[in-house]
């Protein structure tokens, strides 16, 4: 299965909702979005994680590398996810601590901490 | 010798094959179901690594992956064909050069693996290096008939 990629906006909110395998083939795809987002004055985004199948380190490299974009612009990058296999890898490497992660888009949209 | 050998190009879509053929022999050998998603994992980030490991490297070798199975046990084993050191072979301007710093990721990957797998030996040589990596397996309950 190949990456998805589509974004919406809700107010200052950039939506990236993500699906499929991300992994060392699909990463960079999603590194372009997220780049193009920030260059495009976007700082403020929700990756939604919700229709992931597949995560491992070259994708998290990628969250990583989307956060210090946006936090140069004083933005913010907040996950969406539900999934227990996808959060065991953000626990393993100890990214729970650096990614706010919520349960809904709403959710992440709503929040301002 | 290993139930399954797979060769291939030092390529990232080639990752995703190897991660399906890991978890299909791994099911077949007894690997536990719940623990699965873990091979399918370490080993996509141990082929992730060979594949970068080969490309900075500029190997044409293919990446070589073992799955070996054995009685209670089922194990995997990555190997390259990078020169594990001098760890200096790039040059300083290759890695400052890179924003994604390809270092960064590596240890990640190993990370990983590391937090999943509880039986892991990385080793690296002057002639590549491998990662191994052991589950237990449970052999079936029953004969079917």
């Amino acid at each position: 299965m190949d990456l998805s990629l589509s974004t919406e906006t809700v107010g200052d909110r950039t939506i990236v909702r993500v699906g499929g395998e991300i992994d060392v083939y699909t990463a960079p795809k999603l590194r372009e979005q997220l780049v193009e987002l920030v260059n495009d004055g976007s700082f403020h985004l929700v990756v939604d994680m919700e229709g992931v199948d597949f995560l491992d380190s070259t994708g998290l490299g990628v969250l990583v590398g989307g956060l210090k974009r946006v936090r140069a612009h004083e933005g913010s990058l907040r996950l969406v996810c539900n999934q227990e296999r996808i959060l065991k890898i953000f626990r393993i490497t100890c990214l729970t601590k650096v990614f706010p992660i919520h349960t809904s888009v709403e959710e992440a949209v709503a929040a301002t901490d | 010798m290993a139930t399954v050998e797979l060769r291939f190009s030092a390529l990232p879509e080639h990752v995703r094959t190897a991660r399906l053929v890991a978890a299909a022999v791994a099911r077949r050998a007894g690997v536990d179901e719940a623990v699965l998603d873990e091979v399918r994992l370490a080993v996509g980030e141990a082929c992730t690594r060979a594949v970068g490991l080969h490309q900075h490297g500029g190997i044409s070798a293919p990446v070589k992956v073992l799955l070996i199975e054995e009685e209670k046990q089922f194990s995997i084993e990555v190997g390259d064909e990078a020169p594990h050191a001098p760890v200096q072979a790039r040059s300083a301007d290759e890695v400052l050069g890179d924003p994604d710093a390809e270092t960064e990721e590596d240890e990640m990957g190993l990370a990983v693996i590391s937090g999943l797998v509880d039986d892991v030996e990385v080793s690296a040589g002057e002639n590549g290096g491998s990662i191994r990596m052991r589950w237990p397996t449970t052999p079936p309950a029953a004969t079917f008939t």
